[in-house]
């Protein structure tokens, strides 16, 4: 007779291209997130710009962690973990915009980004 | 009594907040966006609201991920908006009703949903972008009071589809029961299809949120048979927030009609939705 396998709580299935922010990733990324939300105050994110080595530091990022930010790569910092939320507030400290860190993830252009965008409201 | 008199979910993408600030309604891109709302304020003006209830989801300004409540109700005499990080401009504070947030807390627990109340919460664009698009240039004599209710949309397990509509559920119940008089409006906001993580950054999905905004009006049940990893796969991992939408609903009566609605793509990364419902009182049987 066929069994049913175990039920396990949580996520069941993967989405391509879809990370999902679940307790694994909140543990893995607790210190990055962290640091990010510091940077709802004016004076932590002076602090970052002045010397970011050292923020990091005080944040206790891990190796990982430190490379994503160092190579301000969106995708790197998701995997060490990164809320994209919480990243959005590091991204807007660096300059960068929702559209700019999708085209970044995608592997687009910021303009070739933008049209997808469009597109999509185009048509049924 | 207390009396709910309707619904409405609208997006509440931040880049709203600034296009609000430069005065940029006009704008060719923004003004599909914002002509949307005459409809809404029009209905606001006539129904005049005395209390809203936010259903919204924190980004990170009130909650971190050190507690992360899965419903949390605001119990404050006032909400202040704060820096977000992302360089939008802090609105002015808005008036809450403690007592009859009190009155929902009590009830809802009663109801055996165990929420977090908060004395103290500070509301971020998901809560203030929607009320200065439903009540323009209100910003220094708020016409309404407001009560937050948070949703984790953030943190994954987030609640279903279907729990986020029995929490709407209770909360009519809730204010069905309040003995004051009050007009209330449900406000629910986020969405619709986004994502703006992973390499899939981008995505929208213009079927089903017309399918949504369809269903949403006369059969609510059918959204809530879907699991939130559905919700993620179809309308993005950021259009979760559609649970907030769900449950604005589940709070309004088993009949709604449609007053006013729009869909416009893109603003941001995201498509925008805005829907208008006004309750109905349930059908009598005649004697």
């Amino acid at each position: 007779m066929h069994q049913s396998p175990p039920h396990k709580p949580g996520p069941h299935y993967e989405i391509p291209g879809t990370p999902i922010f679940d307790g694994d990733r909140a543990r893995k990324g607790y210190a990055l997130n962290k640091m990010c939300f510091s940077f709802n105050n004016a004076e932590n994110r002076a602090a970052f710009l002045a010397d970011e080595n050292a923020y990091c530091a005080r944040f206790h990022l891990t190796p990982q962690q430190c490379r994503a930010v160092r190579n301000r790569n969106v995708l790197e910092m998701i995997e060490a973990g990164g809320n994209i939320y919480y990243l959005a507030k590091l991204a807007g400290l660096l300059g960068l915009g929702v559209q700019d860190i999708g085209a970044q993830q995608t592997g687009m252009t910021v303009e070739a980004f933008k049209a997808k965008l469009a597109a999509a409201g185009k048509g049924n | 009594m207390a009396q709910i008199v309707g619904g409405i979910a609208t997006s509440h993408i931040p880049s709203i907040g600034n296009a609000i600030a430069k005065g940029l309604q006009n704008d060719p891109y923004w003004r599909p966006f914002f002509d949307g709302f005459v409809g809404a304020q029009r209905w606001l003006s006539r129904v005049k609201p005395d209390v809203v209830v936010v259903i919204y989801n924190d980004h990170g300004l009130n909650f971190f991920l050190d507690k992360m409540p899965t419903f949390a109700v605001g119990a404050a005499a006032e909400y202040r908006h704060a820096d977000e990080g992302w360089g939008l401009p802090v609105a002015h504070p808005f008036p809450g009703d403690a007592r009859l947030s009190w009155h929902l807390i009590d009830s809802l627990v009663e109801d055996e949903f165990d929420i977090t109340s908060c004395q103290e919460m500070l509301v971020d664009h998901a809560f203030t972008i929607p009320l200065s698009l439903l009540w323009p240039g209100s910003a220094h004599a708020r016409p309404v009071k407001t009560i937050p209710i948070e949703i984790n949309t953030v943190q994954h397990p987030l609640p279903s589809p279907a729990r986020c509509f029995k929490l709407g559920r209770a909360i009519s119940r809730a204010i069905e029961s309040y003995d004051e008089t009050a007009k209330v409006l449900i406000l629910g906001t986020g969405g619709l299809s986004h994502q703006l993580d992973g390499t899939r950054a981008g995505f929208i999905n213009k079927p089903f949120d017309l399918m949504c905004l369809e269903k949403i009006v006369d059969d609510p049940e059918a959204l809530t048979r879907y699991s939130v990893l559905d919700i993620v796969e179809q309308a993005g991992s950021q259009g979760v927030e559609l649970l907030n939408w769900i449950a604005m609903r589940g709070a309004l009566s088993g009949r709604v009609s449609r007053v006013h609605g729009n869909y416009h793509i893109p603003i941001s990364n995201t498509a925008t939705g805005l829907l208008v419902l006004e309750n109905q009182p349930p059908l009598r049987l005649a004697v």
